[in-house]
């Protein structure tokens, strides 16, 4: 388990990590998910002992990193942002280094090593030097070095850069192989990537926390429940009718199309589900669909780590020149400001 | 530690920086070893030793700017520092695996006073002993050395720095004698060294309030000391860094063929602050 409290990093007047807290349990696929320049990999370089924070604390697996700091670390395999490499040396030899490195007992180190090769399929490569080896070679490489030891915790800041289409599919299958068994803990500012692998998420913005939670429960907090998809059989006067009659609709739109049916988006003070059924079977129009507006991931980082949340939604109004959307605007940003706290 | 320093030293031996530093410090021993002791007549190798120190100061530059900047430079040093081992013993790891190399031509050496007991009189226990000082003010260079390379991630400024250094180091006797003379001199020279020293520690610890204590009771120590007797100062400052002349004590090997055991241990201490100051260069840039 890893707990981070109250973290700060302060480089003079600016806060690279702005008092970040959370806490990743064991066995979970753990994203870290921002823009560039979020501080996701400051934050991992705390994490792992390579810089200290200016205040609060790390605690992996109950050993703090600046007080214990040869507990901590024998618990952590790290993947930076460049892989560590040494060009000069062939990748055997420099996976025996880590071992040694990593102090593993000398009669399980060839052992170790030749099951991280064999994950990380560089059994091809065993010899060759690394300075000749391709990017996405290297960056297998670095892999290997992070997994060697099979430490409880393992690091990764964006471990698919470089990689191709193929390769970033073999390390997430990775990814999820080493979550049976250990807490995996990764970076990127690709929400695909994160949305492919991670069962939690923490999206940070400017180094402060912004939000945590599983990839559904973001979407579904995200998403705007007052408004709704409406597919109907009838035309599009009768479907105004309706509407008009409905006390809580705000604003709506409608879009005939030619199999006989209308699409309308429903905008509401409160939720209107139930008396829109009654209201259509009142009328004997049929009410093909409701759906709720769903947010996806995208929308959620986007609304979540817009710098300028005021002109995000003066951006939006503009879009759509509808009073309702600016209020939901409004809404997704109040709820964004909670989430701060 | 010990899988730092395999890893460096077989680094050494795999890249030309190894083999092309043994070579030329054997080269040039061997030169001066010809010159004065083969053609010259004169018995004593130290003789030869002590006129290829300047050699140092070329060498050794080469051999250390790579250490602790090529590690930082290629984002290598994130693997030691995040690794359960220690600052400490990455350090210590780099260091001997520098000083390994640096022992293969003073080993070498070694062969050079019974070449002379070969041909006559030899004086092997002087010789033995300046070949060990020599080693050990080589050692205190080479963590000058290490240092400078810890404080940057460009090799050719790591590599400029120590030179520059190690030249104030090989004049220092000289620039010495150009120090005022006067109390006054001495008084504010003192003075400059106290404030360098305030400045340093500041730099190490963070806490302004422990450099300023510092400064002031050493400010109050030096000006109480001055009125009451100044006489004490005159020619104190030259005296004070005369002392601590880094080649002084090899000299006292190496021409008086004394075993100048103070020599021996301001070179070991020089070598253990040296080292202590690169581990607190790596743990201040975390905090930075």
């Amino acid at each position: 388990m890893i707990e981070v409290k109250n973290l700060v990093k302060r480089y003079g007047n600016h806060y690279a990590v702005d008092h970040l807290s959370f806490t990743v349990e064991d066995g979970q696929i753990f994203g870290f998910l921002g823009p560039n320049g979020a501080g996701k990999t400051t934050t991992m370089s705390i994490m792992t002992g390579y810089l200290a924070a200016t205040e609060g604390e790390v605690i992996i697996e109950g050993h703090n990193i600046l007080e214990e700091p040869e507990e901590a670390k024998k618990c952590i395999g790290y993947l930076p942002e460049l892989p560590p490499l040494y060009p000069d040396m062939t990748v055997a030899e420099y996976l025996r280094f880590v071992a040694e490195l990593k102090r593993l007992p000398r009669e399980e180190r060839e052992n170790q090593i030749s099951k991280v090769i064999s994950l990380t399929h560089l059994e091809d490569m065993t010899n060759r030097l690394i300075k000749n080896l391709s990017k996405g070679y290297k960056q297998r490489v670095g892999l290997a070095q992070a997994i060697l030891g099979f430490p409880k915790i393992i690091i990764l800041d964006e471990p698919t850069v470089g990689l191709d289409p193929k390769q970033v599919v073999e390390v997430r299958d990775l990814i999820r192989h080493l979550s049976k068994e250990h807490t995996v803990i990764l970076s990127s500012h690709i929400l695909s990537e994160i949305r492919a692998v991670c069962d939690h998420i923490l999206i940070i913005r400017h180094g402060k926390f912004v939000a945590c939670d599983t990839p559904e429960k973001l979407e579904e907090a995200m998403s705007a429940h007052n408004a709704l998809d409406l597919q109907v059989r009838g035309t599009t006067e009768e479907v105004e009718k309706i509407l008009l009659s409905l006390t809580g609709v705000t604003s709506h739109t409608l879009t005939a199309h030619e199999d006989g049916t209308v699409t309308a988006q429903v905008f509401s003070v409160s939720d209107i589900r139930e008396a829109l059924f009654f209201a259509f079977a009142d009328a004997r129009r049929p009410l093909l669909e409701i759906k709720p507006q769903m947010a996806s991931l995208e929308e959620v980082f986007l609304d979540l780590t817009d710098d300028t949340a005021s002109s995000g939604a003066a951006l939006a109004a503009e879009e759509t020149p509808d009073p309702a959307a600016e209020e939901t605007a409004a809404e997704k940003e109040e709820h964004s400001d909670e989430s701060h706290l | 530690m010990k899988a730092i320093y395999k890893r460096e030293v077989q680094s050494f031996f795999n890249s030309m920086m190894g083999w092309v530093f043994i070579a030329a410090l054997t080269v040039f021993i061997g030169i001066y070893f010809m010159a004065y002791n083969l053609l010259g007549g004169v018995p004593y190798f130290s003789t030869a030793l002590a006129n290829v120190l300047f050699i140092f100061m070329v060498l050794v530059p080469i051999l250390t700017m790579r250490t602790m900047a090529e590690e930082r430079h290629s984002k290598t040093d994130q693997l030691l520092l995040t690794s359960p081992a220690t600052v400490t013993g990455v350090i210590l790891g780099m260091y001997l695996a520098l000083l390994t190399v640096f022992a293969v031509p003073m080993l070498l050496s070694c062969l050079c006073p019974l070449i002379i007991k070969l041909n006559g009189t030899a004086f092997l226990l002087a010789d033995y002993a300046s070949i060990f000082a020599f080693f050990l003010l080589g050692a205190v260079e080479i963590a000058i050395g290490l240092l400078i390379s810890a404080l940057t991630e460009s090799q050719i400024i790591a590599a400029v720095g120590t030179f520059f250094i190690l030249l104030m180091l090989y004049l220092w006797d000289g620039l010495v004698g150009y120090l005022p003379a006067t109390a006054v001199g001495s008084l504010v020279g003192l003075f400059v060294l106290l404030i360098i020293i305030c400045l340093l520690l500041n730099a190490l610890s963070n806490n302004w309030t422990i450099s300023l204590y510092t400064l002031l009771i050493g400010a109050a120590a030096l000006i109480g000391f001055y009125i009451r007797n100044n006489a004490l100062y005159k020619g104190l400052m030259a005296k004070v860094l005369g002392k601590f002349s880094p080649l002084a004590a090899f000299k006292s090997f190496a021409n008086d063929h004394v075993f100048d055991i103070s020599g021996a241990l301001l070179y070991v201490s020089l070598i253990a602050l040296l080292i202590f100051l690169t581990v607190q260069v790596l743990q201040k840039r975390r905090w930075n």
